[in-house]
């Protein structure tokens, strides 16, 4: 099926359901049916393509497509974490101070729990404020251990159990553009992050 | 299928947004006609060849399938869930070898057989058929563990018989175009685990892992420096060796002639009698 056909799909689709759940936004979803026709759909390669579900830091229930429209700057790790994580926050938070405040505004920051087990919205909420990352542009993800699985697969992160508390893991902070494509990664620890603020400021702006 | 994502995109409220994808995206797979035998699996501890340091590993009681997923089983399920489809599938779930020998989405190549098993095809679209059937795939160590079967015993890595027939097999070329249920059947009463095609693993890319790595090329030199092949709990495991180095060589994206899956399912309660 055409992209145009999808679009005159969604819209037929969109008066059919606005007596049902989608009453709430009604008028809204008019406009945002055009915004949407003159935006390109799912890229193919976009992590919107995932459909697992995902719980935040204040307990939404959301899927990654929730996410679209700004620019995502994510990493995995794990609360109880003790060695790496803590560096790799910190080069998160790092990356943060550096964005100017009006930028912050299209930024998301995806923190994703490789221990979905042990990081419940509560844990991820308590640990977002512990570290002062408890603003809007800050997300903190627990997901199924499938959708875990998955989602590392997509950002080549590896990582296994190797105690109750305690993985080995890949250190690599990913920048996704606005429709979800990757399109850069850091690896390592507490590395220079200016080619990857660099390439967050230029993905704000060429999207 | 269609997605209501375009138009999220430009909303703020939460919970408008949710109730819309709830209404418009289709996300979750249908179910297919596939008959599919299943044995049960009764789980133990067991030493894997890598992983853990060594740390014996429990595995939980669990039903797998008998056989791998044949061409025939899978053509079944694309046809039920499209997106699935060589020519529907998104770049970000499979690369260009995709089932690259069908003719197109549903129909085999010519010279394939419908009960041979469905090669090429990517983890992500192996893991979508599991779940699919209300499945999942085994994880590396279960996998393992029921691979450690011969006909007679649950353990049989220190036979050679066993090991001899694993590494004659890796050597003879394009095994994968047999019909499944042609090897043998092991203790547990599953066929095809070795002789036949190497198979998906839920966690394959957790392969090797062991300690705090600092990043991917060191744990990557785990596997390829002495210190990896030392930390093997048994060297002369060298069939075993080739999987673990295989797994951790793929990515869930990539298409492999010889490389297949099937599914295993947790043992409730009740399926215990």
């Amino acid at each position: 099926m055409k992209k145009n056909n999808y679009i005159a799909v969604f819209i037929a689709f969109a008066i059919l359901v606005a007596a049902d759940s989608c009453t709430l936004k009604e008028s809204r979803e008019h406009n945002s049916a055009q915004d949407a026709s003159s935006q390109t759909a799912i890229s193919d390669e976009s992590i919107f393509n995932l459909t697992e579900d995902w719980h935040t830091q204040n307990n939404d229930s959301i899927k990654l497509v929730d996410l679209q429209g700004k620019v995502l700057v994510v990493v995995m790790i794990y609360t109880s974490c003790k060695v790496a994580c803590p560096r790799l926050v910190a080069d998160m938070r790092d990356i943060e101070s550096k964005i100017s405040k009006d930028n912050l505004s299209e930024l998301n920051f995806v923190l994703v729990s490789i221990d979905p087990e042990v990081d419940n919205p509560a844990r991820l909420k308590a640990f977002a404020i512990e570290n002062q990352m408890d603003a809007n542009h800050w997300t903190f993800l627990q997901g199924t251990t499938s959708g875990v699985q998955e989602f590392a697969n997509v950002l080549a992160v590896k990582y296994k159990q190797i105690a109750p508390m305690d993985f080995s893991h890949s250190n690599i902070i990913s920048v996704f553009n606005r429709q979800g494509v990757l399109v850069h990664q850091q690896e390592g620890l507490g590395v220079n992050n200016k080619e990857t603020i660099d390439t967050i400021l230029q993905t704000l702006k060429s999207s | 299928m269609f997605s209501c994502s375009e138009l999220n995109s430009t909303q703020e409220n939460n919970i408008n947004q949710k109730q819309a994808r709830q209404t418009v995206v289709a996300s979750k797979d249908l179910p297919f006609e596939a008959t599919t035998e299943m044995v049960t699996i009764l789980g133990g501890e067991y030493i894997p060849l890598y992983g853990r340091d060594s740390i014996r590993v429990h595995v939980n009681d669990l039903l797998m399938d008998v056989y791998p997923v044949t061409n025939e089983n899978f053509a079944a399920f694309v046809k039920k869930n499209r997106r699935w489809g060589k020519s529907q599938i998104k770049k970000i779930f499979a690369d260009d070898n995709y089932l690259m020998h069908w003719q197109n989405d549903t129909t085999l190549g010519i010279s394939m057989n419908q009960q041979s098993p469905v090669t090429n095809v990517s983890w992500y679209a192996a893991k979508a058929y599991c779940e699919c059937q209300g499945k999942r795939m085994p994880t590396v160590d279960e996998w393992e563990y029921v691979a450690m079967a011969d006909q007679e015993s649950a353990d049989a890595r220190k036979k050679g018989p066993y090991n001899q027939y694993i590494l004659d097999w890796y050597e003879r070329p394009k095994t994968f175009v047999n019909p499944v249920g042609k090897t043998f059947q092991n203790y547990w009463g599953v066929y095809d685990l070795h002789g036949l095609v190497w198979e998906w693993t839920s966690d394959f890319s957790s392969t090797l892992l062991t300690g705090e790595s600092r990043n991917d090329v060191s744990s990557d030199k785990n596997l390829f420096c002495g210190d990896g092949s030392l930390k093997a709990s048994d060297l002369m495991n060298y069939a075993a060796f080739l999987r673990y180095a295989f797994r951790s060589s793929v990515r869930a994206n990539y298409g492999v002639q010889n490389l297949g899956f099937r599914c295993v399912k947790d043992l409730q309660q009740n399926e215990k009698e």
